[in-house]
């Protein structure tokens, strides 16, 4: 049992402030991804957890322990590192069995849980090899097998998979979803890529300039973005936003079309709506298309609304040539609304 | 992360050891050379340079390190050239390069005066082809030019290593692609070397200067081995009034101008080879 | 990898002789450093009448008479020892108080770091065996003056300075996250920097060590100014150089050549890393 509760947690470099105030509790056995660009304070909350940056306040409690005193090695923590940090002068079998022997356990109960964690990760054929004879792939594998080992109550993992190229990623991605589930431990897993975090993720929490933006279920955050950043963050292409202007009372003008919003007292908010949400048809939002992007089942239309960008994915059954007028309707139950000035969502 | 002290408790040893054998010592030779007799007096600088052997020594220090060090620089950049081309042997002919790095200067004396000695190996060379009747007093009291040369030749030999090593280290940090480009604009060898190695290699070179220099004017043993009292230099000075002439004020004295001449060497060539931040690799 | 390789294969011809220059001028530097050295080694196998003789061959008639002469004169294997002692004592001192100044620069940042680093660096500007002169007076003070730890503690800190920078890069190279691996694995910091540090820096540290006992073997001002009865190799030389036989000069010169041979070989895989990155 191993809830982590971050509570008001900010982080100070100097007069830099990398964390504003964090709140964030991750439940027993939940699966957490950070998801922010580089510089967000993903890593730097990951480090706090860790035990391996002290916070400038607040608390972190694991399992229902204080533990934001207390050094790395007594906190119940595994970690995995972006570079996998396989100790080079150790084999793979005495990188496994560091942690276990530092607890002092006993030969047979280290060879036991060696050999296993190496059968989970596929790696048992290398555990005589050193570091340096392994691939980036091995290496990786390696590095999750000597935290496994451990049997920790929580794994902590920062970027592992951003080393690796493309096609490995996606089987390791899958490898260590499965391999987590079984082990029931609490995940943090700080990532910068959205599909990674998308496809392993229980919860995500999207991180922006030291701040969580949104914290929910991958499909809550791509549906029902809390704010701007987060809809234009994840997603690919991201999500359009155009200025709407107030003609009514909970009634508002997007490119030539009136639609029913949020009642507010501001006179001009923002449309958002992500590309796949629009249809080609007789009504809706008025777009010239600039350039056409064939995709096989889809293609993706990029039109000029109201001056600006407008990305439309649309059937490839549609004959669009640039040039073209359009009307593209949106639909109604994904439309969102976004304040100009907090960009959060109304 | 934890006990904010853990740096200085580490550094705490090494800063203590400088300040008591590094910094204290310069302030007591300070001290001394400006002091006879617990009174200040400029007097030890007068009997500095009211010695008939003072500008001697003096001008031979200088010209010694404007003759040795230019010398050295284009040699260390030949070999350090030399070495990043070859492809075979790399290691041997940097490991022989370097030898000169590990021998002592008394060593370097002594190597080159079995060379340059009376009844030496030059000497043998020279009678053997018959260019000499009887054998040549190179290193004798009459022959300053001949002494100069080999306090040259044996001042080069030793210290041109260290310049080398630090080229070498230098030219790595260059990247290859730099190269490749200037060649694909149809730069020549020459050219690159000029246009790109040189430029980049400024910060080391920087660095190779500066020590050499200094190193220059601490020339002592090397003299001493070849030259004996034949040739002061101010290293030389300074050692003959601490030891033969028993005076340690005048010798603090020879020693602040070592010094003095030293730091203001290294401000001149930080200041003359400075490379803005910007522009370093 | 080379310039010369690089260049079209349509001028095989120059290419070829661009090679040749490069092996020629290779052979020359390397003769250039070999031969003085062949030379001295020469006269330190040849017999005492030999090396006075004129004159000279130049291959050595292995006549251990010189070597013998120099072992057995009056003070020599005292110099030696004092030599050997003096070494290992800047060797410990050294690495001691360097590695772990070294170790703190690369892990952490702390107000004091840039003055600290500043007077590191700043010992590069001063002739530093100059340092004996004012010493001396110092060390009669303290009991010090003639003892080897004295002249030890002299020679430290022209080593010490070497040790704390090759050490700084050589933990920089290090990777941080190997020592939070062990960290978060169960180990204190103390555990950390044994189990895994040490291991991965040891042949490092190992060679900055050799570097200093190097530097202090070869060390000749601050010897002579330092010792009087307890002389070391360099100090007996240099003060017998004036009395002392042709002979003997030699075969003590061979006898500080020959283990500063062994010591660059030993340390030269890191020669190139320890000076490059030590003198930026």
């Amino acid at each position: 049992m191993a809830e982590i509760a971050i509570k008001q947690v900010a982080k100070r470099f100097g007069g830099f402030t990398a964390l504003h105030s964090i709140d964030l509790t991750i439940a027993d056995q939940e699966f957490m991804v950070l998801l922010g660009a580089s510089g967000c304070g993903k890593t730097t909350l990951l480090r706090i957890v860790a035990g391996l940056e002290t916070p400038s306040q607040g608390e972190v409690w694991i399992g229902g322990r204080r533990v934001d005193h207390l050094p790395p090695r007594d906190r119940g923590i595994a970690m995995v590192f972006q570079n996998y940090a396989v100790f080079p002068h150790l084999t793979v079998f005495e990188n496994i069995a560091f942690g276990l022997r530092m607890k002092k356990l006993p030969q047979q109960e280290v060879e036991r849980r060696v050999t296993r964690t190496a059968e989970l990760m596929h790696i048992e054929q290398l555990l005589k090899r050193y570091s340096g004879q392994l691939s980036g792939g091995q290496r990786q594998r390696v590095a999750v097998a000597r935290a496994l080992a451990m049997e920790p109550d929580v794994i902590l993992m920062d970027e592992p998979l951003s080393n690796l190229d493309a096609l490995l990623r996606l089987e390791m991605r899958a490898e260590l979803k499965g391999v987590l589930a079984a082990s029931k431990t609490t995940t943090i897993y700080v990532t910068h890529d959205q599909v990674e975090a998308m496809s392993l993720a229980d919860r995500i929490a999207v991180m922006h300039q030291g701040r969580i933006v949104q914290a929910a279920s991958p499909v809550e955050v791509y549906r029902n973005p809390a704010a701007r950043f987060v809809g234009s963050f994840i997603g690919n292409p991201p999500m359009n936003c155009i200025p709407a202007t107030k003609t009514g009372n909970g009634s508002w003008t997007v490119a030539g079309l009136t639609l029913p919003g949020p009642k507010s007292d501001k006179h001009r908010i923002e449309f958002a709506i992500r590309p796949e949400d629009v249809d080609a048809g007789d009504e809706g939002l008025h777009a010239t298309v600039r350039v056409v992007e064939p995709l096989g089942p889809h293609t993706l239309v990029t039109c000029d609304v109201e001056g600006g960008l407008f990305r439309a994915i649309l059937e490839s059954s549609a004959a669009i040539a640039v040039g073209d007028h359009l009307r593209l309707a949106p639909k109604a139950d994904r439309i969102r609304w976004f304040d100009p000035e907090t960009t959060n969502a109304l | 992360m934890h006990g904010k002290a853990l740096p200085y408790l580490l550094l705490m040893p090494a800063t203590l050891f400088l300040c008591v054998f590094f910094l204290y010592p310069f302030a007591l030779v300070a001290f001394e050379a400006f002091t006879r007799d617990g009174g200040f007096t400029l007097d030890n600088f007068r009997t500095m340079t009211g010695n008939w052997k003072f500008p001697v020594a003096f001008w031979n220090t200088i010209l010694l390190a404007a003759i040795v060090v230019p010398i050295q620089l284009v040699m260390a950049l030949l070999m350090a050239t030399v070495v990043s081309r070859l492809e075979t042997g790399r290691g041997a002919a940097l490991y022989i390069f370097a030898i000169p790095l590990g021998i002592s200067d008394l060593a370097a004396g002594l190597i080159w005066l079995a060379i340059f000695d009376q009844s030496g190996f030059l000497n043998t060379l020279l009678s053997n082809l018959g260019l000499v009747d009887r054998p040549v007093m190179f290193l004798g009291y009459q022959s300053k030019l001949t002494i100069f040369v080999a306090v040259v030749l044996a001042e080069i030999w030793r210290a041109t290593a260290i310049m080398m090593v630090i080229l070498v280290a230098g030219i790595g940090l260059i990247p290859r692609e730099y190269h490749e480009a200037a060649e694909v604009f149809g730069a020549s060898p020459w050219k690159r070397f000029v246009k790109i190695t040189l430029p980049l290699l400024r910060p080391s070179l920087q660095t190779a200067i500066i020590l050499r220099v200094i190193l220059a004017f601490e020339v002592f043993a090397v003299v001493a081995a070849l030259g004996g009292t034949n040739f002061p230099v101010l290293m030389g000075e300074t050692y003959n009034w601490q030891f033969s002439l028993q005076d340690r004020n005048v010798a603090a004295a020879f020693a602040l101008l070592i010094l003095a001449i030293s730091v203001g060497l290294t401000l001149f060539f930080l200041r003359v080879l400075r490379v803005p931040k910007e522009a370093r690799i | 990898m080379s310039a010369v390789a690089e260049m079209p294969i349509a001028a095989p011809a120059a290419r070829k002789a661009g090679n040749w220059l490069l092996v020629a001028t290779v052979i020359l530097l390397s003769v250039w450093v070999l031969l003085p050295i062949y030379l001295l080694m020469v006269n330190a196998l040849s017999s005492p009448e030999e090396v006075t003789a004129f004159p000279k061959r130049f291959f050595p008639s292995f006549d251990f008479g010189s070597l013998s002469f120099f072992i057995n004169f009056a003070g020599v294997g005292r110099a030696l020892w004092n030599s050997v002692l003096v070494a290992t004592l800047t060797m410990i001192l050294s690495i001691g108080f360097g590695a772990p100044a070294g170790y703190a620069l690369s892990r952490f940042d702390f107000p004091g770091k840039g003055t600290f680093r500043f007077l590191v660096l700043m010992t590069r500007a001063f002739p530093l065996p100059l340092l004996a002169l004012p010493l001396a007076v110092m060390f009669i003070r303290t009991g010090l003056d003639d003892t080897a730890i004295g002249l030890a503690l002299v020679h430290t800190t022209l080593a010490l300075p070497f040790a704390v920078l090759i050490t700084f890069s050589l933990f920089s190279g290090i990777p941080v996250e190997l020592e939070e691996a062990a960290w978060t694995l169960g180990c204190t910091r103390l555990q950390a920097f044994r189990k895994v540090i040490l291991p991965l820096a040891l042949p490092g540290i190992a060679a900055s060590a050799v570097f200093a006992f190097t530097i202090s073997w070869n060390e000749v001002f601050a010897a002579a100014v330092l010792t009087i009865e307890n002389r070391t190799l360099t100090a007996f030389l240099l003060q017998s150089l004036g009395e002392s036989p042709l002979y003997l000069k030699f075969a003590g010169g061979a006898a500080l050549v020959i283990p500063a041979l062994i010591f660059i070989f030993a340390v030269r895989k890191y020669l190139f890393a320890m000076w490059g990155i030590a003198n930026r």
